[in-house]
């Protein structure tokens, strides 16, 4: 990609234009400094890159001659081989790196691994970490790098929240005026803060409900410090999960970590599924038709029941189909972004 | 302290004359000789300066008795890579501080005879400004049994503290207050109950959640606070809270003295200055909170950096004088130890010579007198130490000339390749800031000065 211009998908299926990047974007690290309009530019260019997953033959030529570095501190199957299919349909060269078997075991710094991935010209660095705001590091440290989260400590999962936003918006028609509800381990949820930011901003009315020792103790004693805009202050809180689930859209359900038990955040597993799984008969309570989301990776049987998670209204699997299509958009993006930057700049 | 007798007399011609314990408040001439206040009020004649003295202009500036910093961390010996005696006593001399009180937190631990000894012969050979060591209340400051406190007062300690950690162990804290009451001595407790905040980085609250950060409830120190106050009513012993940071604890110490239980507390600037919300980056800026900035591993401190309500009951505090005293907490690091992740940075902020510049806005802001904050930074940490330091808390004639002179009204910006500490680790940095230290005096030989004097 060197033009900014609005562009073409080339293939045998015929073409598929996407919108002209802005080129202000170096860095995905959350969905707070997003608008509105580049969260839904953002959804118009995953439904772009669906279209070409959806083909027989999925490669465009988009990104020959880019670079992308996954660097995972963490372990992850579903969000770092998205990241790596995403890369490859767009022709990049993706190179992932795992923190076992790497200059990471002889003690290098996350930093000092960045600055040396920035010297050997790469263009996009792809992170996970296990703390909040490594990428954030890296970002103010390699001006010629851009920085994608993907996942950062209890912080932030922005692909995540787009990836939920485009198959809501897919199924719902519009994010506008829907009620999502989202259940479990808030507290610790990076899936869940970023889905705040996205949803708010889209308009959806957001209902948090899970057991009050996995809620930050802010949401529960008050909001009014805040201003008006923030997410925060715009969510519902209601630990009854029967009644929050009344006549919603779409219920999502959150992993419930076994350590949060070991942690004395929950007396029993047993306790939390009587109260908070997901189940058909509390979805009996939604509008019919609600769509069922997780994450992922699942606890079945825990946070959601078994029946639930493959049943009709379960859009799992979907998820994580446009999983790879959102990285697709993102990246396009971001390297579109560089292009025009790199032009200015020279 | 390179401090050999200086002999020149220096006049400062035409100061305001801010000296709290003597009530004085008013512009007047100040005469130094042979490391001695001379006089300090009235107008001098010519006939009444001795030949040969320096003379300052002063109009515009004030000059005060030097300041007493409580709690601060040399880290020498054992992380002289962070800071040394050399550069943390010129830190000191730049932030018009002439008495420097060391935590033990070294390597090994100020917890013998030996090592205070060690620490005052350094002090003696590189350090340009006084240096009084606080020793360990616990061996290694473990935590587990008594250091020998007997032995560290009979070497020279000022005050007992295992700063950085709290003492964790109630029945130990008990022992230790009971122990020292015949020393006459504070311990100086960091008050902080880990359980409370497992893995806690920065203040609980809107800005930890937003980020992601795991908190540290304002009951984490409020719950030790009452614990220890409780001790010390029972025991009877001297108990000094460091760096107080929330509201709760301002009430808590209020009630405490009403009931005259014996106790003094400090607070330090950046707790009076910076709140939560300066871990985003931007100063703090409430409309500028997303971005690359976010993070901001130099406002990561122990006790956090906490909220407005808290900002404002710490203000009260020190004005009403619930608070006794302003210290600095001064804890440099090296540059790598803040170039990681928010969880994995050090704790601490470079703090003397941003601390008076910080404090004065508050002056400024019409929020405590000129008085009262020279009060703070004097009279107050003097009155923890004992009548042995009142001489360094006055100007009155025969003191030691200890002395700072700054003017309260210089806009300058903050710029850490300038510092002579080693840490360089502050939020502060590219602040605007409204009052500079011009020239700071130890025993009568000036120890730092600046803008052409």
């Amino acid at each position: 990609m060197t033009t900014p211009d609005a562009m073409a998908l080339g293939g045998e299926a015929g073409e598929v234009t996407l919108a002209a990047p802005t080129g202000s974007r170096r860095n995905v690290l959350d969905l707070d400094d997003f608008t509105a309009d580049e969260i839904t530019s953002v959804l118009d260019d995953t439904g772009a890159m669906v279209e070409v997953l959806g083909r027989d033959i999925k490669k465009v030529p988009t990104l020959r001659g880019r670079v992308v570095v996954t660097m995972f501190y963490e372990s992850s199957t579903r969000t770092r081989i998205s990241f790596e299919e995403a890369g490859k349909v767009l022709s990049a060269d993706v190179i992932n790196m795992s923190s076992s078997g790497s200059s990471v075991d002889k003690g290098e710094s996350l930093l000092n691994t960045g600055l040396t991935l920035q010297a050997m010209g790469v263009d996009v660095v792809v992170v996970r970490y296990p703390h909040s705001g490594a990428p954030y590091l890296l970002a103010r440290h390699l001006p010629q790098v851009s920085v994608i989260n993907a996942g950062d400590g209890l912080h932030a999962h922005p692909t995540q929240a787009l990836l939920d936003l485009y198959t809501m918006r897919e199924r719902l028609g519009t994010l506008l005026g829907a009620k999502v509800v989202i259940v479990g381990d808030v507290l610790h949820s990076r899936v869940a803060r970023s889905n705040l930011w996205g949803l708010t901003k889209m308009g959806a009315n957001v209902v948090l409900s899970g057991p009050t020792t996995l809620m930050p103790l802010d949401l529960l004693s008050g909001r009014d410090e805040l201003e008006e805009d923030h997410p925060f202050a715009q969510v519902d809180v209601d630990t009854d999960l029967d009644r929050a689930i009344e006549g919603a859209d779409v219920v999502m359900a959150l992993r419930l970590q076994s350590e949060r038990q070991q942690g004395g955040f929950l007396p029993s597993l047993r306790e939390y599924i009587r109260r908070w799984q997901v189940t058909d008969a509390r979805m009996a309570r939604a509008k019919s038709g609600a769509l069922v989301m997780h994450p992922g990776p699942m606890n079945e049987g825990v946070e959601i029941s078994t029946a639930l998670a493959h049943g009709e209204s379960s859009v799992i699997e979907e998820q994580v189909t446009n999983g790879v299509a959102v990285r697709m958009a993102l990246l396009y993006r971001l390297c579109a972004g560089r292009g025009s930057r790199m032009a200015q700049a020279g | 302290m390179v401090n050999r007798n200086y002999n020149r007399p220096v006049l400062i011609k035409g100061a305001r004359i801010v000296d709290p314990g003597r009530g004085v408040d008013g512009v007047g001439d100040v005469l130094t000789r042979e490391g001695r206040i001379v006089s300090a009020g009235a107008t001098l004649t010519p006939l009444d300066v001795p030949d040969g003295a320096h003379t300052i202009p002063a109009n515009g500036l004030v000059v005060a008795p030097g300041f007493i910093d409580l709690h601060c961390h040399l880290r020498e010996p054992g992380y002289e890579y962070k800071e040394t005696i050399s550069t943390g006593t010129r830190a000191a001399a730049r932030g018009g501080f002439t008495s420097l009180c060391c935590m033990p937190n070294t390597d090994p631990a100020i917890d013998n005879e030996a090592m205070v000894e060690l620490v005052k012969r350094r002090a003696e050979a590189d350090g340009v400004v006084r240096v009084f060591p606080i020793g360990a209340v616990t061996k290694g400051r473990r935590g587990r049994e008594l250091a020998e406190m007997e032995e560290l007062a009979a070497a020279g300690v000022v005050a007992f503290s295992d700063d950085g950690d709290p003492v964790a162990d109630p029945n130990l804290m008990r022992l230790a207050l009971t122990y020292t009451l015949d020393l006459a001595m504070p311990i100086s407790n960091h008050c902080q109950e880990h359980s409370l905040c497992p893995g806690g980085v920065m203040a609980e609250g809107w800005t930890a959640t937003r980020l992601g950060l795991p908190g540290i409830p304002a009951a984490a120190e409020e719950s030790m606070v009452a614990r220890d106050l409780a001790l010390a009513e029972m025991t009877g012993g001297f108990l000094h809270l460091a760096h107080l940071s929330t509201a709760g604890s301002v009430d808590l110490v209020r009630q405490a003295k009403r009931r005259g239980i014996s106790v003094t507390c400090e607070v330090c600037p950046q707790h009076l200055f910076l709140t939560d919300e300066w871990a985003l980056g931007y100063q703090g800026d409430p409309g500028r909170t997303a971005g690359p900035l976010n993070y901001d591993t130099s406002t990561k401190v122990y006790p956090p950096l906490r909220g407005s309500s808290d900002v404002e009951a710490l203000i009260e505090g020190l004005a009403e004088g619930v608070i006794d005293c302003i210290a600095t907490d001064h804890a440099p690091h090296e540059v790598a130890s803040k170039e990681v992740t928010y969880e994995e940075a050090s704790f601490g902020i470079s703090v003397l010579e941003t601390a008076l510049g910080s404090l004065l806005s508050l002056v400024h802001g019409g929020r405590i007198s000129m008085g009262t904050l020279v009060d703070r930074l004097t009279v107050g940490p003097a009155r923890v130490l004992g009548p042995s330091f009142e001489q360094y808390a006055t100007l009155e004639a025969g003191s030691p000339a200890d002395l700072v002179l700054f003017d309260p009204n210089l806009e300058w910006t903050v710029d850490t390749s300038q510092f002579a500490s080693r840490g360089r680790n502050t939020p502060m940095e590219g602040v605007n800031l409204k009052g500079r230290v011009v020239a700071t005096m130890v025993e009568g030989r000036l120890v730092h000065q600046d803008f052409g004097i």
